[in-house]
């Protein structure tokens, strides 16, 4: 068993990425997710790889953009105003079949918002970072732990689909330390890249890497194509916990940061005699409709708590399609909900039953 | 019977799609001879831009990315630092390269990025239909600037090898022309020494050629030559702007 080293979360999710075999990180600076940047400006000389501060958000996806068409796991991390800036390398990515990773350590929006944690991104993740019809694959963690295994799985995940990846994390997650574990299996499994532009050779065809479709129809068809490989991801790759969910009454679906707040609120709701429980989405997309869906027969109350002022209560809602009563909570601008105030809510739904 | 005259290897077999008297069908196939004389091919990665040489990815026989509008630069320099090995050129028109891609441009020159830069100034939008550039002369008339560009409200036309000459991550700053035989063969050879740079390590290399694009400016193509050689060649004059290799020494 590996030993348990105290690290902080940025700083955990960059190790992890030197750990998955990452040689190429291009980032610009910006809080609360520069610990990343200069995690890997000091590690990855050592590892004979390539920190480069590029000029510009735009410029370090691609960057990304260029390494992963090399065929090399790459980087890059920022937070909500510079995801907005990646946005059109990223609809680039998604439409050049790429499968690059992106972390986002969001803070409080919109425009330059603040510096405290927010999910208030949550929307730009799961539902438009870019122009387009194209999708991510958005894993959300609620450990340092989590911010360490899932580099691992958004790589994997991305190569096995060839679509960019997303690790959504935010201030708290990012900025808090925790004791965790690194797998001591070094590198998960690097899919094949047949489709890389790292010269031919002279022994196959050239590979050309491109968004651009002049003709409607075989555009449509690759959006079509493409679509069929995000419903197989949506068949496969759901991930969710359940926590005290199999005979909750209140359920709370919360992700992120707001988890674990949920999760506080839920144990002592439980302690005062309240049926409740929690469903925590870890992929984001695709959201993980067969846990909700699991759940709707026995809750009688869904209560979506995230710090935003409600964006996932929207996906909570299609889910739960009005066969029970789904309401919201939220604090937003980088101030984060206390267990307290969650266990009002609880109380009041309960209350509401009774 | 002996071969006089054929098509480059690291040019595709397929037709291009320029209009007649556009000069980029000559600057691809300087490109392609190079690659073919230098034995390039498998281990060259070219980056088009958005421009009329996006579709460059199909002309090229060497593996190709596609950037979006100014980012040739980066994707390039994403390339070049995952496979240092290998030989990594964008080819970029004048709104790619010196509007929105000027920071793009700017960083990887002075970073001395080890790539080659194809730089195509023909003073116009050409695939959107003929907007003023950044390179638009004063005084010409573009659809978006249809009573001639007035200096005082769009600025002055950027001179990029001068700009990019006063850097010192810059291996390789030269204007060259190709319309005549004699400027044709000079073009040649600076898209060679831009090449030569990059297998050397010496940093990034520029080889601007200044364009025609008779479609937009509204000329027949011998007219559109004429053109260039009366308006364009006095504002942006040929020459080597820098040259770390004539100075003696890598950098």
């Amino acid at each position: 068993m590996a030993e348990k080293v105290l690290m902080k979360g940025n700083e955990a999710l960059a190790e992890a990425a030197i750990q998955c075999g990452c040689r190429h990180y291009f980032g610009y600076p910006i809080t609360p997710q520069t610990e990343v940047a200069a995690y890997m400006s000091k590690r990855l000389p050592k590892e004979g790889g390539v920190f480069l501060q590029a000029e510009s958000e735009i410029a370090a996806i691609n960057m990304v953009l260029g390494a992963t068409s090399a065929g090399v796991r790459a980087l890059t991390s920022s937070s909500s105003p510079g995801i907005s800036l990646k946005s059109e390398g990223v609809s680039y990515i998604a439409g050049s079949d790429l499968p690059a990773l992106l972390i986002n350590v969001q803070r409080g929006g919109p425009g330059l918002g603040g510096i405290q944690p927010s999910q208030s991104d949550y929307w730009q993740a799961t539902k438009a970072l870019g122009h387009g019809d194209f999708q991510l694959f958005v894993l959300a963690p609620s450990t340092i732990q989590e911010m360490v295994d899932f580099v691992s799985l958004a790589y994997e995940v991305g190569e096995k689909y060839r679509v960019p990846s997303m690790i959504l994390s935010d201030g708290m997650l990012g900025q808090m330390m925790e004791p965790v574990e690194f797998p001591t299996k070094k590198e998960g499994p690097v899919a094949e890249k047949p489709w890389a532009t790292n010269g031919h050779k002279n022994q196959r065809k050239k590979n050309i890497i491109n968004s651009l479709y002049i003709e409607p129809e075989e555009l449509e068809n690759l959006v079509n194509e493409r679509y069929e490989r995000y419903a197989k991801i949506k068949e496969e790759e759901q991930r969710a916990e359940a926590f005290m969910v199999d005979d909750a009454e209140i359920v709370i679906v919360a992700f992120g940061a707001s988890s674990r707040v949920s999760r506080s609120a839920v144990m002592q709701a439980r302690a005062e005699g309240i049926k409740a429980g929690l469903i925590r989405p870890i992929t984001l997309w695709p959201f993980p409709d067969k846990t909700i869906e699991k759940a709707v027969p026995t809750a009688k109350e869904f209560l979506c708590v995230e710090m935003n002022k409600g964006q996932m209560v929207d996906d909570v809602k299609l889910v739960v399609n009005g066969r029970k009563p789904v309401s919201f909570f939220g604090r937003t601008g980088g101030v984060i909900p206390t267990p307290a105030e969650v266990l009002d809510q609880i109380r009041a739904l309960a209350g509401k039953e009774n | 019977m002996a071969v006089v005259f054929e098509k480059p290897k690291a040019l595709s077999d397929v037709p291009f799609h320029y209009c007649p008297g556009c000069t980029h069908g000559i600057v691809h196939r300087l490109v392609a001879e190079v690659i073919d004389e230098l034995g390039i091919e498998g281990t060259t990665v070219g980056v088009a831009s958005v421009g009329c040489s996006v579709f460059s990815y199909n002309y090229f026989d060497c593996d190709m990315v596609q950037a979006a509008h100014g980012r040739a630069p980066a994707v390039a320099t994403g390339l070049k630092r995952a496979l240092p090995d290998n030989c990594i050129f964008t080819y970029q028109g004048d709104g790619d390269l010196a509007a929105i891609g000027m920071a793009e441009t700017v960083h990887a020159a002075t970073r001395g990025e080890n790539i080659t830069v194809i730089f195509i100034n023909n003073a116009i939008y050409g695939m959107t239909g003929g907007q003023m550039a950044p390179t638009s002369l004063p005084g010409q008339v573009t659809q978006t600037s249809p009573y001639g560009r007035d200096v005082s409200t769009a600025g002055y036309p950027i001179r990029v090898c001068e700009l990019l000459s006063t850097l010192s991550g810059t291996a390789l700053a030269q204007r060259v022309t190709v319309d005549n035989v004699k400027h044709v063969l000079e073009a040649k050879k600076a898209i060679k020494k831009g090449f030569e740079n990059q297998i050397n390590k010496r940093g990034y290399s520029i080889i601007e050629v200044v364009s025609t694009c008779p479609t937009n400016w509204g000329l027949a193509p011998a007219e559109a030559v004429k053109w260039l050689q009366d308006n364009m060649l006095p504002y942006y004059p040929l020459g080597v702007y820098k040259d770390v290799t004539a100075e003696g020494g890598n950098n």
